[in-house]
């Protein structure tokens, strides 16, 4: 009883620390350009979330075919620590006149980034060894629970949320 | 037996895993020869070019924003080495219907509008980007000439910066080609780079 009480007052302080450690998901940052350092330190963090990280650009047609499926993410496991994140590889130099536009047209929820990737052949194996640096490319990275999959790789229909669910499923 | 039945399974797995992994040609393998349509007509093999130190067949494409970032630099290296032996083949693999961009007709028009001096082949069975194992455009090969055999030198990037031509640090490709002419392995003799993923048929 004592020990159950204890849990009840820690709630709302494991809530912030979820809250905090979240990266900011705030419209007016939507396309924000980061350097791969930061992806990095992502890659590397141990809050207890599956990060559902896609690599994509705006020109790249089986990309852009499969954003709704990472779109239904966010509404399908809204109530789960799952946090997609689109890094995009659209130009630098796109990013008013293409990026900003499009994301505004599609009326994408989901976090963007747009990843100033310089010199790519340094940090693709960072992203995962297996990656050739073909577009589109997804990693789903769960440090705490040593979950890592990579996928070069379009996803179809379902397939995407099967994994999920089936990584969710593990972690119990 | 069951235990038996098991690993014969765990083996036959493995051995497969390791034919996946073993797709595609490495640095320092034979260079599979091919026999496609160039924008003019005529067909290209490597047995064309028995006297040409090496060729830089780069798999690239109309419709990619890397690889028209690229033309230029493309245009700009076969204008630096096609002379020193080193000649570029410009080979496009994607799937006309995925891509209609990509179709042999717009290849004819695309290579024309940038004055292509090289050929520009048609990967049309798409046999030659798998045997080869490339997975993107652009991607280079770049291969050398041992007495009549070509084998693989280089694999990878062009340069470090697919955005800024101004901007190049690491100019990958040339100071591989540089490095054969001296007689000397490409160091790295690997790189990767972001690219468009080559449109598979379905």
């Amino acid at each position: 009883m004592l020990y159950k009480v204890h849990y009840t007052l820690l709630l709302p302080l494991f809530a912030w620390i979820f809250i905090q450690s979240a990266p900011n998901i705030n419209a007016q940052n939507q396309g924000r350009v980061v350097s791969f350092s930061e992806i990095d330190s992502l890659l590397h963090n141990s809050h207890d979330t599956l990060y559902v990280i896609n690599f994509w650009a705006t020109w790249c047609k089986p990309c852009v075919e499969e954003l709704p499926l990472f779109e239904e993410i966010n509404e399908i496991y809204a109530h789960q620590p799952v946090k997609v994140l689109l890094i995009s590889l659209d130009f630098i130099q796109d990013k008013e006149k293409v990026l900003l536009p499009f994301i505004k047209k599609k009326n994408i929820l989901s976090e963007i980034v747009l990843l100033k990737a310089e010199n790519p052949n340094e940090w693709i194996d960072k992203v995962d060894s297996e990656w050739s640096g073909a577009l589109p490319a997804t990693l789903l990275i769960n440090n705490q629970k040593k979950i890592r999959k990579f996928f070069e790789k379009q996803f179809k229909h379902e397939e995407l949320q099967d994994i999920i669910t089936q990584l969710l499923k593990s972690e119990l | 037996m069951k235990k038996l039945w098991f690993f014969s399974l765990l083996l036959s797995c493995i051995t497969c895993v390791n034919i996946f992994a073993a797709d595609g040609l490495k640095v320092g393998d034979i260079a599979s020869d091919f026999s496609l349509k160039n924008v003019d007509g005529s067909m290209i093999s490597l047995k064309d070019y028995s006297s040409s130190k090496g060729i830089i067949l780069i798999f690239t494409c109309n419709h990619c924003p890397f690889s028209k970032a690229y033309e230029d630099r493309i245009i700009q290296i076969n204008s630096m080495y096609a002379e020193k032996g080193f000649p570029v083949i410009a080979i496009n693999p994607n799937d006309e219907i995925s891509v209609p961009e990509d179709s042999y007709d717009n290849m004819k028009i695309r290579a024309k509008e940038k004055g292509f001096v090289f050929p520009y082949i048609h990967d049309a069975t798409q046999q030659i980007a798998k045997t080869y194992g490339a997975t993107r455009t652009p991607h280079v090969y770049l291969l050398k000439n041992n007495s009549g055999v070509f084998s693989i030198a280089y694999i990878g990037a062009i340069d470090d910066n697919h955005s800024d031509a101004e901007n190049v640090k690491e100019k990958y490709l040339a100071n591989a080609i540089e490095s054969l002419m001296q007689n000397k392995s490409a160091n790295p003799d690997f790189t990767k780079a972001i690219g468009c993923s080559i449109k598979w048929k379905k």
